[in-house]
Formats: structure tokens, sequence, C-alpha cells
């Protein structure tokens, strides 16, 4: 049986996210589909031809699929998902949204965010924030799976030649009305993708010396800025920039935690940063565990240091 | 208005889980035990709902050995009116407990159902999109505002790389982010208060059937261990060991 990937549609076209989902599930070694619902897709449909490994790209272009609702999608995956084996999504919002209310619907097993693809019917996926990895194995007949983009390296665009079919909407359950849509928009990157994050714990010891020391760091770093839950509890910094397992995961390149001590909840947040940098005057501060360098020193020091190191 | 609040014991946050010995599971024996943090966050919101006159009645429900009165004792120290343990020593999984919340949905009526966009134990966001399909309800996960009004939600939901808006007639299944609310600090009264509210008992095989599809945990591992870090001197050591990462411009 085939597999039968969904595509995640934005203004530019097919994510990137769904090129990883497209690359992991040709590691089940049989037929890729596409699954491309939207409204308006010509464009896209010419586009998603060309892209690697598929063999098939079904189209459902109607008004009822525009902004991605889940509820006018399920009907359609309920309808296409028993012909193949294995329905496959990116774990962004988009597809952590959709999949399960599917599943649920056709009473199949349901594995998100995947990690590594061992079997037809095994997988690693990470818990508890990552500090742990799962090996689960889902019974036989569909499951329906969500991937980790971050880990499978997207399709490529080009070298494919699939099929086109235009397949029917399923029209609109009636259920949900999409409002309005506001992407962020910020010289600063986002928290979740910023490929550089530095981040302050409680120490920073005010809302102001929270702002007044990190922010021009991070404007010399390109940064986004972090904080751990204590801070953010103590109301030094808003909700949304919380680093760690209750607050945001994040990946980047480096991390400078300044005056973080380091509890498990914010270390399994961290964890998959590329190089931890942890600055603290407490040498025995767990942070330091995980760190690939350690500066036992006073951040009010530090920060305006590495500022001023940086313009040069 | 009803609202009922779907809660999950787990692993505090502050813990450091480790696999068990035989690598086959998670070690919980002799490990502190909450409430799921998101859980919190739509507990709290469906008990600022209730203040706010929206709601009459707030319903925690958790899924679970007897050991989950705790999280319901916490439940109803926060503002639940009362609580309903279904009372299980079997592991649940997501599509399992999106069954039994139906069936609780069947008995007790509410016109909105909340829980946490996830747990932090197994981190897989499912129960609520699950819930709201076996109901033919509308959704919205990662919610972050919620207003209700004349029987419709508009919920502001987290996505990547910003929020949306949508709009729905209840009934409903919301799941919450972090956003949405601070849960409020329990004080002594509302934990006395807490002993003597209904917290009723259920056996999960008086619900009926609520089989469903299962994975089966083979190995649980720690991710591999980084590499031992370097306590540097000074900020010049640290410039340039990021730069010879080639993290630094």
């Amino acid at each position: 049986m085939s597999i039968l990937v969904i595509a995640e549609i934005d203004s530019h076209g097919i994510k990137a996210a769904t090129r990883s989902a497209i690359a992991a599930a040709g590691q089940f070694g049989e037929e890729v589909h596409l699954l491309l619902a939207g409204s308006d897709l010509a464009g896209i449909a010419a586009k998603a031809k060309s892209i690697n490994g598929l063999s098939k790209i079904l189209v459902a272009d109607a008004a009822e699929y525009a902004h991605g609702v889940a509820e006018n999608l399920t009907p359609l995956l309920v309808k296409l998902a028993p012909s193949y084996s294995t329905v496959v999504a990116a774990a962004t919002s988009f597809g952590k949204n959709l999949l399960p209310r599917a599943a649920a619907l056709l009473d199949a097993a349901m594995v998100s965010e995947v990690t590594k693809i061992v079997s037809a019917r095994t997988f690693v996926r990470p818990i508890y924030a990552g500090n742990l990895n799962a090996t689960v194995e889902a019974p036989a007949g569909l499951a329906l799976i969500t991937i980790r983009p971050t880990v499978f390296e997207a399709a490529a665009e080009t070298g494919g030649d699939a099929a086109i079919e235009n397949i029917a909407a399923t029209g609109d359950a009636g259920k949900t009305t999409f409002v309005s849509r506001e992407l962020a928009v910020s010289d600063r990157p986002e928290l979740a993708t910023a490929k550089v994050v530095i981040s302050g714990g409680r120490s920073l010891g005010s809302k102001e010396a929270f702002h007044g020391t990190l922010e021009p760091l991070a404007a010399q770093l390109g940064a986004a800025i972090g904080a751990t839950r204590a801070a953010v509890d103590s109301g030094m910094a808003p909700n949304d920039w919380q680093v760690g397992q209750t607050g945001t995961v994040i990946a980047p390149d480096l991390y400078i935690a300044f005056g973080v001590s380091g509890a498990a909840q914010h270390v399994g947040g961290i964890k998959d940063a590329k190089v931890i940098v942890a600055v603290n005057t407490d040498p025995d501060a767990p942070i330091f565990q995980v760190a690939d360098y350690g500066l036992v020193a006073d951040l009010f020091n530090v920060v305006p240091e590495l500022t001023a190191a940086l313009q040069h | 208005m009803k609202i009922l609040v779907n809660i999950k014991r787990v692993v505090d946050y502050q813990v450091t889980v480790r696999p068990t010995a035989d690598g086959k599971d998670v070690e919980t024996a002799g490990v502190k035990m909450s409430i799921n943090p998101f859980d919190e966050n739509a507990l709290e919101a469906a008990v600022r709902l209730k203040e706010a006159g929206v709601a009459t009645e707030v319903l925690a429900v958790a899924i679970g050995a007897a050991a989950n009165q705790d999280v319901l004792r916490h439940a109803l120290a926060m503002g639940a009116d009362r609580a309903l343990l279904v009372e299980t020593d079997a592991p649940v999984q997501t599509l399992q407990t999106a069954k039994v919340l139906k069936a609780l949905v069947e008995r007790e009526a509410p016109q909105l159902v909340m829980t946490g966009k996830q747990a932090i134990d197994d981190d897989a966001a499912e129960t609520a999109q699950m819930l709201s399909a076996l109901l033919d309800w509308p959704q919205a996960t990662f919610a972050s505002d919620i207003q209700i009004a004349d029987g419709r939600a508009t919920v502001v939901r987290e996505i990547d790389g910003g929020q949306e808006t949508i709009s729905f007639a209840l009934p409903a299944v919301i799941s919450a982010d972090l956003r949405l609310n601070e849960p409020r600090f329990i004080k002594l009264p509302a934990l006395m208060m807490a002993k003597k509210k209904p917290l009723e008992n259920i056996a999960l095989a008086d619900l009926g059937n609520t089989a469903a599809p299962s994975l089966t945990l083979q190995a649980v591992n720690e991710p591999p261990a980084r590499k031992a870090g370097r306590v540097l001197n000074n900020v010049a050591e640290l410039v340039a060991a990021l730069r010879a990462e080639k993290v630094l411009p």
C-alpha cells in the first residue's frame, strides 16, 4: 500500500516542513502520494509536481479548505486514508491540529512527533520534552503519524514528476468560522526557530534589569530572548518568552543562559541546541552539566563585556 | 453552562526523569507527581469563566489510579465545583482517553470541554482533537484567548509564527496553551474547602466499551549525552571558543 502525505500550504506555497514529511514517507519504501487540499491550487500543484519522491498528487481545490480548518479537512482524510497504510504530516501546529482528529474517526493508531522511523510500525518519539526517547510500536493496520520536520531533511523541490489527479471536495462542515490570522512581524527572530537565543533567569532581579541587560546583546547577536519559568512567574518577562518543557522547546545553533540554574524542565527545552553556554555565579548550578562552555561569573559583568566584544 | 475540564497526573515538571532499570518504561516509583501544567491553564480558564458568570459549574475529571485524587483535590482547591475520577490501574492512551471523555460528556452534558494542549509526559497533544472528532464538535487547540458570549466562542490559537482567531458555536472542545493565563496560587483556606467538595469515583469498566488502538512501549532511552563541557576563564576565551564553533560571526 502507499503512503499519503498531507501538504501544508501557506502564502508561499507548500511549506518546507511538508517536504520533510515527504522525505520521511519515502523511508517506508512504498509509493508516496501528496494530498493538496486548499483553494486556488493550480500554480501550487504545478510546482509540487517536481518535488522529489512523489508519484501522485491528489488535488482537492475548494473554498472550504482555504484556511486549513481541521473540521473541514477531516472528512477528506477520513475518506482517503483507508486506501493507504500510513498517513504522514509534519508535526507543525497544522499537522498536530488535524491528524489526531482524523485518527479518532478512523479508530486508527496515532503517533505524534516522530523523530525516527525504525520500521513501518515502529517509531522513536521524544517524551518529557526530549529528556527521554520512547520507541513505540503501532498495531497492524492504518497508522497516522506526524514527524518532527527538523530531523528529516526536506525532499528536493526538483527531480520528481508526479501525476496530478483532481479529487472531489467534501464540503464545508459548517462548524468553525475562520476569522483572521496574524503572523508575527518583528525585527527580532521568533523564539521557537531563532538561530541564536539568549535567556535570563530570576537573578536578573527586575523587569527593567532583565530587558535593559539582555536587549542590547540580543540586538547585537540578532537573537531571540528567552526566560526561565521563574523569571516569567516573577513578572520579569512575558509568558511567551518561557523556554523549557512547559514553555517553548528550542533548538538554536547557540543558546546562552545568563543566571539560569538549569531546572529539569528548562534543560528539557534546550537539549537540542547545538552549542549551550552558561553564565552563572554558582559553580554548582545544574546548567553547567549540559553546557558546552561555562563561565562562573556575574552576568551583570559578562553581558556588557560580551556585547562590547562583539562590536569589534 | 457547565464546563468539563480533563486533567492528568504527571511527573512534576521539575523532576529529572529517568528510564526504569530494564529500559522499558519511565521510572515513576517514588517520584513527585503533579497536575499537568497545561491542564492547570485549562482549569484556570474554566474557573475564570465561572467567576465571570459565563459558566455555572466546573467539573474536573481525571482518568487513572486512585492516586489521582490528589490532582483532583488540587483542581477543587483551584475552584472546580466537583470532581470525578474514572478509576483504572491500566495505562490509558489518548484515543481511549477521548472515548472515556465522550462517555462522560454524554452523562454530564457540558457545553464546553477543556484540557491542556498536551501532557508533559507523553507530549502527544492529541486528546482534545480526538474528543471533538468523536463528539462531532468544533475544536480550538493551543488556545491563548477565549471569549464566550451568546453561545459562541471566539478563540485565539497559537500557530507556527503567529496566531489565528476562529469562532464557533458551543458545544466545543478547547485545549489550553501556556499563554492563556497564569494559574492562581492555592491558599490554605481553599485547600481546606476543597476537602468538603464532592469527589466521585467511577470504574472505567462502567463507562462501556472504550477500547482503542494503542501503542506498545518497547524501550525508553536517554538521548545521547552531550559531550563534556569546558569552564572558561573570561569573555575573551568565550568569544574565541564560539567563533571556533562557527556560531558567532
